[in-house]
């Protein structure tokens, strides 16, 4: 391992999004209060509660994983788009590190904005809302580990990407729709059967029942579940990648 | 000599199918300056890029330091550094930030009293904390040689460093390139310069359409291919070349100053003797005779050509 190489591509990841700092965390404190002015006060006045909490409180996990799987994505993709767009990556093909180090260094300063945005939409919704989390352990850990997860994920995109549109196109044509289909705002339960059935499909399902279960200890499917299936699809997305190292899949020449 | 860099039958086919590069072998001495040659598209890039593990070889086998550049691939690149043709640096980066990050990335401690040293020799010290954005575009080109320096490689590759690069700087660069020898430090530069080539490297290979089409010493290039050329200022300007003269075939100067006489070293008679010996029957006066070795850039057109 290099350390050195890690940290300097950490650092330089971070520095990166300090540079746009404001941009980078006005934009989702933003949107959660919006999210919260039409979801919670206008829809959760006629709502009052599911499973007995209260709509604006139900819907705070779902907002909070809405905006880490984005971010995840939209950062874990770009930091490596990016080299490949303007040719700095031939400086990192160059360097002595291993797919293990570039991906701990990218991943890394993704996951950590993504987890620092995740907070930050947690405090905003508590200004609206009174947040009781009774696993807060479970949270904390569930929350780095999705940020990690989609990063990776977005990491794929990053390194698949020919173009701007291609990178912008799974997150906008795939895990918006999942991400709304995927209970954000409403309880599994309350769907048809049918739809109920559909929605076992939708691996977005399991996280944000699993991260509601961390506020509220209640959810659609038992924790272990939600843990299991997330963690495998971190797997896969981590074989991906380095396959797509070993082969140099549109990475050299 | 011991060689750094071994290349063997290397060929490198482009995912579209063009053949960059057509079996070339070579081979690198530690601690030479070798100077790489050739027209635009000839395949310089492409084999420094393999050498330096961005580009995949299609076939045969290239060795750095005696490791295979894909099995042991870290071990090579830790100590090749690398000044790319292209100037691709984050913009929104500084020079002190990007130059240390290089060095990071080559698995070595953070050492600022070493960046400092090496930005200060290249004038880059003052503009330590820019962004790359805010340089010109030789100083840019000058980060990148910081930021290959900066990880103290024992290995060095320069694709075409001094382009865009004025003449006070190239010189500058030259003498940089000479004391990394001087501490053993090897390398490997692509110049369309000639002149470049000629100052600094200890060896030339010309590559042309993908193929190695020379290696050679560079004095014994110059002296093996060279013609040397006799500069005679006289004293009166002439106007004509008198007919005595014909058969030396000189050149006259447009102000009648100087006669210019073209000769092969190599021949036995070089027909200075005579020269002279007629120069002085005509009773022309000679103020001063000046002997030049033809340049490089002569002989390079003339192995392209062919
Ligand atoms: N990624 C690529 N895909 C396909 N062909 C390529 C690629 N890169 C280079 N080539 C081709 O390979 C040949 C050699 O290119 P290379 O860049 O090695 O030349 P060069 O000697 O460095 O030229 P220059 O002096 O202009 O820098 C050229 O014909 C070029 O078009
Ligand atoms: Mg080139």
């Amino acid at each position: 391992m290099n350390f050195y190489a890690i940290k300097a591509i950490y650092l330089f990841e971070m520095s990166r999004t300090f540079r746009t700092i404001t941009q980078s965390l006005l934009a989702p404190v933003i949107s959660t209060i919006l999210y919260f002015v039409v979801f919670g006060s206008a829809i959760g006045s006629k709502i009052q509660t599911i499973e007995g909490i209260s709509y604006g409180v139900f819907i705070v996990p779902g907002l909070v994983m809405l905006s880490v799987l984005m971010q995840s994505i939209t950062n874990a993709s770009f930091a490596i788009y990016f080299p490949k767009f303007i040719g700095t990556i031939n400086e990192l093909l160059s360097a002595p590190v291993s797919t293990l180090d570039i991906i701990i260094g990218y991943i890394g300063a993704a996951a950590t904005k993504s987890f620092s945005i995740g907070i930050l939409i947690l405090l905003t919704a508590h200004l609206f809302v009174p947040l009781n989390i009774i696993h807060p352990f479970y949270m904390i850990s569930f929350l780095l580990l999705t940020c990690f997860t989609f990063c990776l994920f977005g990491f794929i995109i990053g390194l698949w990407a020919k173009n701007f549109e291609q990178l912008n196109l799974v997150p906008m044509l795939i895990i918006t729709p999942l991400v709304f289909l995927g209970g954000s705002f409403y309880s599994i339960s309350m769907l048809p059967l049918f739809w109920q059935k559909l929605s076992m499909f939708n691996p977005v399902v399991y996280l944000i029942s699993g991260f509601r279960w961390t506020f509220f200890n209640v959810s659609d499917f038992s924790f272990t579940i939600s843990l299991i299936a997330t963690i495998s699809f971190a797997t896969l997305c981590l074989i991906i990648i380095f396959y797509m190292f070993k082969t140099s899949y549109k990475i050299r020449t | 000599m011991q060689p750094i860099i071994s290349i063997n039958n290397l060929n490198k086919k482009y995912l579209g199918g063009f053949e960059a590069l057509k079996n070339i072998s070579l081979e690198i001495n530690k601690g030479e300056i070798f100077a790489l040659l050739g027209p635009n598209g000839a395949g310089k890039t492409t084999l420094i890029s393999i050498i330096s593990g961005i580009s995949i070889a299609s076939s045969g086998e290239v060795k750095v330091n005696n490791y295979d550049v894909i099995k042991d691939s870290l071990k090579t690149k830790s100590i090749i550094g690398l000044v790319p043709q292209e100037v691709s640096i984050e913009q929104f980066e500084t020079v002190l930030g990007t130059v240390n990050f290089s060095r990071g990335l080559f698995g070595k401690k953070n050492n600022p009293a070493y960046v400092k040293g090496i930005l200060k020799q290249l004038s880059l010290w003052e503009k330590r904390n820019s962004r790359i954005i805010e340089l010109s575009g030789g100083m840019k080109r000058r980060v990148l040689i910081a930021k290959a320096l900066s990880h103290e490689p024992l290995v060095l590759f320069l694709d075409e460093p001094t382009a865009g690069v004025d003449v006070e700087l190239r010189k500058d660069m030259w003498n940089i390139i000479k004391n990394l020898k001087k501490k053993g430090v090897t390398i490997i530069l692509t110049t369309h310069y000639i002149e470049e080539a000629e100052n600094i490297a200890d060896r030339i290979g010309v590559i042309n359409d993908g193929k190695i089409l020379l290696i050679e010493e560079k004095e014994f290039l110059m002296k093996k291919m060279g013609k040397k050329i006799l500069n005679i200022f006289v004293n009166k300007p002439l106007d004509i070349i008198p007919n005595s003269l014909t058969k030396y075939a000189l050149k006259l100067s447009a102000d009648g100053k100087t006669l210019t006489y073209t000769y092969d070293i190599n021949k036995d008679r070089t027909g200075i003797t005579m020269l002279l010996n007629d120069l002085s029957n005509e009773q022309i006066q000679l103020k001063d005779i000046q002997t030049k070795q033809s340049s490089l850039e002569d002989i390079f057109v003339n192995i392209v050509k062919e």
